[in-house]
């Protein structure tokens, strides 16, 4: 009988996402505050739904009290994320908040399927970084000159990640933490945002060739020593991330052209000195072949999404738990396992949404300081989301990153909430630039108009065309203008 | 830059997509993933059946709810059907995913459900045919060896024996014993024994010579019995003497001196290059544990090891599955037809779910050169050292072989590998008798084989 609810339950789960998803990109397509308005509340419920569903057959089949009462603390928390953003902040990219909120919801029903402790320790840290990114968004409205801190970016970066390197403990073949009083800490993950501060800084501060070499001997400083310490995956990010806001920002396709080339150069150079590097790529070429050499992994992963199917094995029918890592860096091939590869699909069309979003904001800034740190901040998520998803299916070689913000893992977390954050801080600078330039505009054509009625007094009737164009420009079409520069950049 | 990533992502979720499509049906069915027996849980195992439906495999439930997986035929099919109680081996492993899953109509699975029982997995039907089985696992009586029945123009496999042998519905009970077997009751000759060719290796030689040597026809070679080179005399089996042959007559004959005169005239580097056409030193398509085989011979290589090696001897090592495969591209003109034992899956009651269409493997040699062998092969039944195989309803064409294995001179290997109703070849066997001593010959069996076939 539990069997019925579960299969019937899972093809319902798979519905609604598909329908949230849907949302996600349909509503680029309206301009009608309200009606946008009622779609994003959609998305809330249908959120909500899904996580209801999820918990409820995971209590079914467990019958563990402790299993609801997570629940309960998780939709006051997602519940409160929402309500929160949404008071403090009206001027909030709603869809960004939703989309958060679904992917830790994901994350959160899975982390529980795989493992309670772990993800009554996932929901702590997600109310203490959510309640303390609260505050990111009015430090970047209030700190002007945030873009003044060059030098303690780079110092910040390159200390952080030497610490690590010297003192950093193995895990899983990386140097990637180190413990402070029980709680491992993942320098990394923090690195890569302050490592996009420190370029657009950079880049800010002057765009002469001299500059940009030492730029970039420094981001192949941080580069070089992630792949000293092993942690390919963040090096990888970071070698990304420089390339594009180097691409975007001086427009010259000679230079990535050149960054491609080094980073092919360094590929084939860190494969023949590090056997790890080399293993992941046999591994990648066929993970049957190695499975007892490092290949169980990735052969597991396979067989997890295989074996689920489009539609999936449905919660706790499924061995997710086979696949080393599963909450981590893996948590795709399980989710794909048991919710369905259907559902799995949508979910990387979520976090394509949030790129599409965060990439709009950027190209709305108008300050080059802003618009880089939204760019290199997307960047390194979409990025993140690609490597991490292509290792899991064996698109590309495993390369040991989590999915952000569904993942387990407290510096992942906390990271990209901080990265969300601050973008949704830029966005609503945005706005504010839009009402400065919307001001400018208004007092010019005041200043244009006393002139012009002057004029027009002597001149009547010919003032026809000035009004069509001044009811463009008012207030109450504002919604409009801007719905218009959306439809252009997406 | 917004569609770089976009695109990247495209293409990403397009691979997922290609990778649950077409790889994922072959990768879950992999002998690693534990996955499969979690079904066990909500499915009874289904039934192994041959190509008529007798039943090889099949699962009985007790009242109590216990099951018992039996194999009414017993030894008869205990390797290539294998065991699913002890680990799983043969179609047993390789067929698991199926067994364990059910495609009975939705609405009676949902009863099931309902009322908490099992439902039934899907049946395998394999290509197997029991006629052909038994006769060539009476054939083969006590004798340890190999026997291989494949339908050329398909790659359908229909007999597949291996001596010694073991019972399949005790071997959980019996796995201390049968693991610590001298005799290795446990391993499949037919794919996993690796024997020296012996005289049907001279199949292979004859294709190189034709390759080398495009008058091939006009070859001629006075045997007296033996042949010296480099200090190392070969003779001909039982110490004949053939006198004047051309290439058909020797092989007909099987006559060594000859096939080491043959190697010496030989390019070895060429010669390594049609073994390997040939599937020697590479994959093997093949469903169950298959050994590689292997072929040595290389430009360092002296007088005597050329000789050794084109007549079979030598270090060259295969099983008898491969010596089918050969010998099916020949019947087949040359085209090797990918072999296979599972013809179709049925749901419990019959209806099919999916079915092994016949394709083509790989072309191994050209029309012609098998069309040339085939004769040769014919003239060996004809006139030469298989002719217990001549003057039957059905024509015939083979290979004989007799393979020394160790320094007991009294005892070879018998080989045979062939085909019936040559014009429109319809079986092809490939057989291979451990330590016989001289009384019992593989030709004989492939008679019993063709002859339960035909009358």
């Amino acid at each position: 009988m539990v069997n019925i609810i579960v299969e019937l339950s899972k093809y319902l789960m798979i519905v609604l996402i598909t329908m949230y998803t849907y949302l996600c990109f349909s509503i680029f397509g309206y301009f009608d505050p309200d009606k946008k308005k009622r779609m994003l509340r959609k998305q809330n419920v249908l959120m909500f739904m899904i996580h209801l569903i999820a918990f409820l057959v995971m209590y079914l089949e467990k019958n563990d009290i402790k299993i609801l009462a997570l629940y309960l603390m998780q939709v006051t928390l997602l519940g409160a994320t929402i309500v929160l953003y949404t008071v403090i902040y009206p001027r909030v990219s709603r869809l960004v908040v939703n989309n958060m909120c679904m992917l830790l919801s994901i994350g959160f029903i899975m982390i529980t399927r795989l493992d309670y402790n772990k993800a009554s320790k996932q929901y702590l840290i997600a109310a203490g970084g959510i309640a303390l990114c609260l505050i990111i968004p009015v430090i970047i409205r209030k700190f002007r000159f945030l873009s003044e801190w060059r030098i303690l970016y780079a110092a910040a970066g390159i200390v952080s990640l030497g610490i690590v390197l010297i003192v950093g403990k193995v895990s899983y073949g990386a140097m990637l933490g180190f413990t402070i009083g029980g709680i491992s800490i993942q320098p990394s993950e923090l690195v890569k945002i302050i490592f996009v501060f420190f370029v657009a800084a950079s880049f800010k501060r002057s765009m002469e060739f001299k500059e940009i070499v030492i730029t970039t001997a420094i981001a192949a400083f941080h580069v070089l020593i992630l792949v000293v310490s092993k942690d390919l995956g963040a090096a990888l990010i970071i070698f990304v991330v420089y390339l594009v806001m180097l691409y975007v920002a001086t427009h010259q396709p000679l230079y990535v052209l050149a960054g491609l080339g080094a980073g092919s150069v360094a590929s084939v150079a860190a494969y023949y000195l590090f056997s790890h590097v080399r293993t992941r790529v046999i591994v990648w070429k066929d993970p049957f072949a190695s499975y007892d050499n490092g290949g169980y992994q990735v052969a597991q992963s396979l067989f997890a999404i295989g074996t689920g199917g489009w539609f999936g094995t449905g919660l706790y029918q499924g061995q997710p738990d086979t696949i080393p890592v599963a909450a981590e860096d893996f948590i795709f091939s399980a989710i794909s396992e048991e919710m369905g590869l259907i559902f799995a699909l949508c979910l990387i069309l979520i976090c394509v949404s949030c790129y599409v979003m965060f990439l709009n904001i950027a190209m709305q800034l108008h300050n080059m300081f802003y618009k880089m740190v939204a760019l290199g901040l997307g960047t390194c998520y979409i990025f993140q989301v690609f490597l991490t998803i292509g290792g899991a299916v064996k698109f590309i070689p495993s390369t040991g990153v989590t999915l952000p913000l569904v993942s387990y893992g407290g510096s992942s977390l906390i990271s990209t909430l901080i990265m969300f954050a601050i973008i949704q801080g830029l966005y609503i600078l945005r706005e504010d630039e839009e009402d400065d330039i919307e001001r400018k505009k208004k007092e010019r054509l005041r200043a244009k108009r006393s002139g012009q009625e002057e004029k027009a007094q002597r001149r009547s009737g010919s003032n026809a065309a000035q009004r069509a164009k001044r009811s463009q420009t008012s207030g109450q079409e504002k919604s409009q203008s801007k719905a218009g520069k959306k439809q252009r950049v997406r | 830059m917004t569609y770089i990533f976009v695109a990247l992502f495209l293409v990403l979720m397009g691979y997922i997509t290609y990778f649950q499509v077409e790889k994922s049906a072959d990768i879950i069915r992999s002998p690693y993933n534990a996955r499969q027996d979690s079904n066990a849980d909500r499915v009874a195992r289904g039934k192994i059946v041959d190509k008529n439906g007798n039943i090889l495999a099949q699962t009985s439930v007790a009242e109590d709810g216990s099951e018992i997986r039996e194999y009414p035929f017993g030894n008869m099919f205990a390797h290539v059907v294998g065991y699913s109680t002890h680990g799983k081996s043969g179609i047993e492993s390789v067929a698991n995913y199926d067994l364990l899953t059910s495609n009975a109509f939705f609405l009676e699975k949902l009863k099931n459900e309902f009322q908490d029982q099992k439902n039934t997995g899907d049946t395998v039907v394999t290509t197997l045919d029991l006629t052909l089985q038994q006769a060539a696992y009476n054939a083969l009586g006590s004798y340890k060896g190999a026997v291989v029945v494949m339908d050329p123009k398909t790659g359908k496999i229909l007999a597949m024996v291996s001596k010694p042998d073991y019972d399949p519905n005790t071997v959980d009970a019996n796995w201390d014993s049968l693991n610590t077997d001298e005799n290795s009751a446990l391993l499949n000759r037919a794919t996993q024994g690796q024997y020296a060719p012996g005289s049907t290796f001279k199949v292979v030689t004859a294709l190189e010579y034709m390759r080398e040597y495009p008058d091939y026809s006009s070859y001629t070679y006075n045997c007296t019995g033996a042949i010296e080179q480099d200090g190392i005399t070969i003779h001909c089996y039982n110490g004949n003497v053939h006198g004047q042959l051309n290439l058909q007559d020797s092989l007909a004959y099987s006559c060594n001196a000859s096939f080491s005169n043959i190697g010496l005239l030989l390019d070895s580097d060429s010669f390594k290059k049609t073994a390997k056409e040939v599937l020697f030193d590479s994959k093997l398509p093949c469903d169950l544990s298959y050994s590689k085989s292997s072929f040595t011979l290389d430009s360092s290589a002296g007088n005597g090891t050329k000789m050794m090696t084109a007549m079979g001897q030598g270090e060259t090592q295969v099983s008898p599955y491969h010596m089918a495969l050969i010998t099916s591209a020949i019947a087949n003109g040359g085209t090797l037809m990918k072999p296979y034992l599972i013809d179709k899956v049925t749901n419990y009651s019959g209806t099919t779910v999916k079915e092994t269409e016949p394709e083509e493997y790989r072309q191994l040699m050209t029309t012609e050169e098998a069309a040339q062998l085939k004769e040769y092969m014919k003239s060996v039944v004809d006139y030469g050292t298989a002719s217990v195989l001549a003057g039957q309803s059905y024509t015939a064409a083979g290979k004989t072989g007799t393979a020394e294995y160790s320094s007991d001179k009294e005892k070879d290997h018998s080989w045979f590998i062939g085909m019936s109703n040559v014009e429109n070849p319809e079986l092809v066997v490939s057989i291979i008798i451990e330590s016989s001593d001289g009384t019992a010959k593989a030709v004989n069996i492939a008679k019993q084989i063709f002859d339960a076939y035909y009358y």
